[in-house]
């Protein structure tokens, strides 16, 4: 299977199965209409005879190429890896989002978690808790060396005392249990100060600091409870925080409504805050909302990855790369292996959310929704069913997936979106497969 | 060749074979929290 494309004046062809990325001449990339395998040792006549604006000598030339990439298994190339779909059942934990607060002091319009409770009672994390949720996922992560843990609302800040009390429980017994924890934190900035600062460019190997772009944007969803903005506040904080994070990650994090699909220009204020690593995303919403993506908004969203990516395109060509943008960042020789690319997150299986009260979903976006409860921290209970139905979804076994050209760069897309949307976690959104297509292939034009 | 430039070879198979170890972070827990992008990922294996 192949996928080409024409992007910023490049004409792109991907050999989906084995991860080969072309950059070829409009003449191959019409070809390709046409040519497919099996090969002659010449380009056919009925071929020839459809590129007529071309010599034959040199459509002749072009096939002799086409073909020689096919031998070589760089185009054409077969879907082997089924073989390898069900190698996730039994996967330890490795990763957990731990909620910490089911409280939150922003009243963001378009929070999933309605405003940080979930739907349920506004409550925080207790310490006992916290230290708890470490014990759990050590005793189920096998041999897992790398833990990860990141620090969830509502907004963790409102629960500090549980964040550091559970991240210095967690460095006094990781060694004796051969483990690693990386911590990440996603905040909304509001409770910021230098004592957390410090703690947070010294325990957290990334975090997510959330802003949604230009002033008038941000403040339109993201108000304080008492209605005022909040991008007054958090700004200055965030970049005191950037500012001692030296090597260590960092994402502004921000998300994009129908209120402002100019997005671009979101991304281009959050970069000219001095904020270099940024990652501004599509809201998850009910459509019938007035904020919410909706189909009809897609030609203006892929104009606007266009956009982005000219910019970046050029910055790269004049050597002055400003800014990173989360969702075009691809690593075309060292990204994961085919078999982590066969599934998306993990979520369910690999990874999964404590609330406050210790009960486990398998991610954020689930939390609350009672027929995907997992069990609790406190009993040791976890759903072996819910689990295998998580290990089990996988491009082949989502509708869609197999025949789509996209499946080992997005891996299937969010299980979460899909529940949310479409009420069936083996069917992916298709309003999100859309974005994520076009955010691939602006992605490797990027690389090429 | 004239007509193709080669910016990536084709590798995927060949991650197959060392693949699968885990040792890599779940790609939600990194920035997106509300989508899923897998080929954005660091293989820990290499290094």
């Amino acid at each position: 299977m192949i996928h080409k494309y024409k992007q910023n004046g490049h004409y792109v062809v991907l050999d989906v199965c084995s991860g080969g990325v072309h950059e070829v001449d409009e003449l191959a990339y019409r070809l390709l209409d046409y040519a497919k395998p099996p090969f002659s040792d010449s380009c056919p006549d009925d071929i020839t005879a459809k590129l007529s604006d071309f010599s034959p000598d040199e459509i002749n030339e072009c096939y002799l190429e086409l073909k020689q990439l096919y031998d070589e298994g760089m185009l054409f190339t077969d879907d082997d890896y089924e073989k390898y779909a069900d190698m996730a059942l039994n996967a330890p934990i490795k990763a957990m989002c731990l909620h910490v607060s089911h409280d939150c002091n922003l009243r963001c319009g378009y929070c999933f978690a309605q405003t940080g409770d979930f739907g349920g009672d506004r409550m925080l994390m207790s310490k006992q808790t916290g230290m708890r949720a470490m014990d759990y996922l050590i005793a189920h992560s096998g041999d897992r060396v790398n833990l990860e843990v990141d620090f969830f609302g509502g907004e963790p800040l409102m629960a500090w005392d549980t964040v550091v009390e559970t991240v210095k429980y967690a460095r006094s017994i990781e060694k004796q249990h051969n483990k690693n924890f990386r911590f990440t934190i996603t905040t909304n900035g509001i409770l910021l100060d230098d004592e957390k600062i410090e703690f947070i460019n010294r325990e957290m190997s990334n975090c997510v600091l959330s802003l949604d772009g230009r002033k008038e944007v941000n403040d339109r969803i993201r108000p304080c409870i008492n209605g005022k903005g909040s991008y007054d506040v958090i700004v200055p904080k965030f970049q005191k925080l950037v500012q001692g994070r030296k090597d260590k990650d960092y994402y502004v994090r921000g998300t994009f409504t129908k209120y402002n699909l100019d997005f671009a220009e979101d991304v281009l204020h959050i970069n000219s805050l001095g904020f270099e690593q940024l990652s501004v995303e599509p809201v998850v919403a009910d459509p019938s909302l007035p904020y919410a993506i909706t189909e009809s908004d897609l030609p203006r969203i892929f104009d606007e990855y266009d956009r982005l990516e000219k910019i970046m395109e050029e910055q790269k060509k004049a050597g002055e790369r400003k800014f990173n943008f989360f969702h075009f960042m691809i690593d075309l020789n060292q990204g994961p292996c085919v078999i982590k690319r066969l599934r998306g997150c993990g979520c369910g299986n690999e990874y999964v959310a404590v609330t406050p009260d210790g009960d486990i979903y398998p991610c954020h976006q689930f939390v609350g929704i009672e027929q995907w409860r997992m069990g609790s921290i406190f009993t040791d209970e976890l759903s072996r069913e819910i689990k295998d139905k998580f290990a089990r979804l996988h491009i082949y076994s989502k509708e869609g997936c197999r025949d789509c050209w996209a499946r080992f760069y997005c891996s299937g897309g969010c299980n979460a979106n899909s529940f949310i949307y479409e009420g069936d976690i083996r069917k992916p959104h298709t309003l999100a497969c859309e974005m994520q297509k076009k955010r691939i292939e602006c992605a490797i034009t990027l690389n090429l | 060749m004239t007509h193709i430039k080669t910016v990536n070879k084709a590798n995927l198979k060949q991650t197959a074979a060392k693949g699968g170890c885990g040792k890599c972070q779940t790609s939600c827990q990194s920035a997106c929290k509300t989508s899923c992008t897998v080929a954005n990922q660091k293989c820990e294996a290499v290094k």
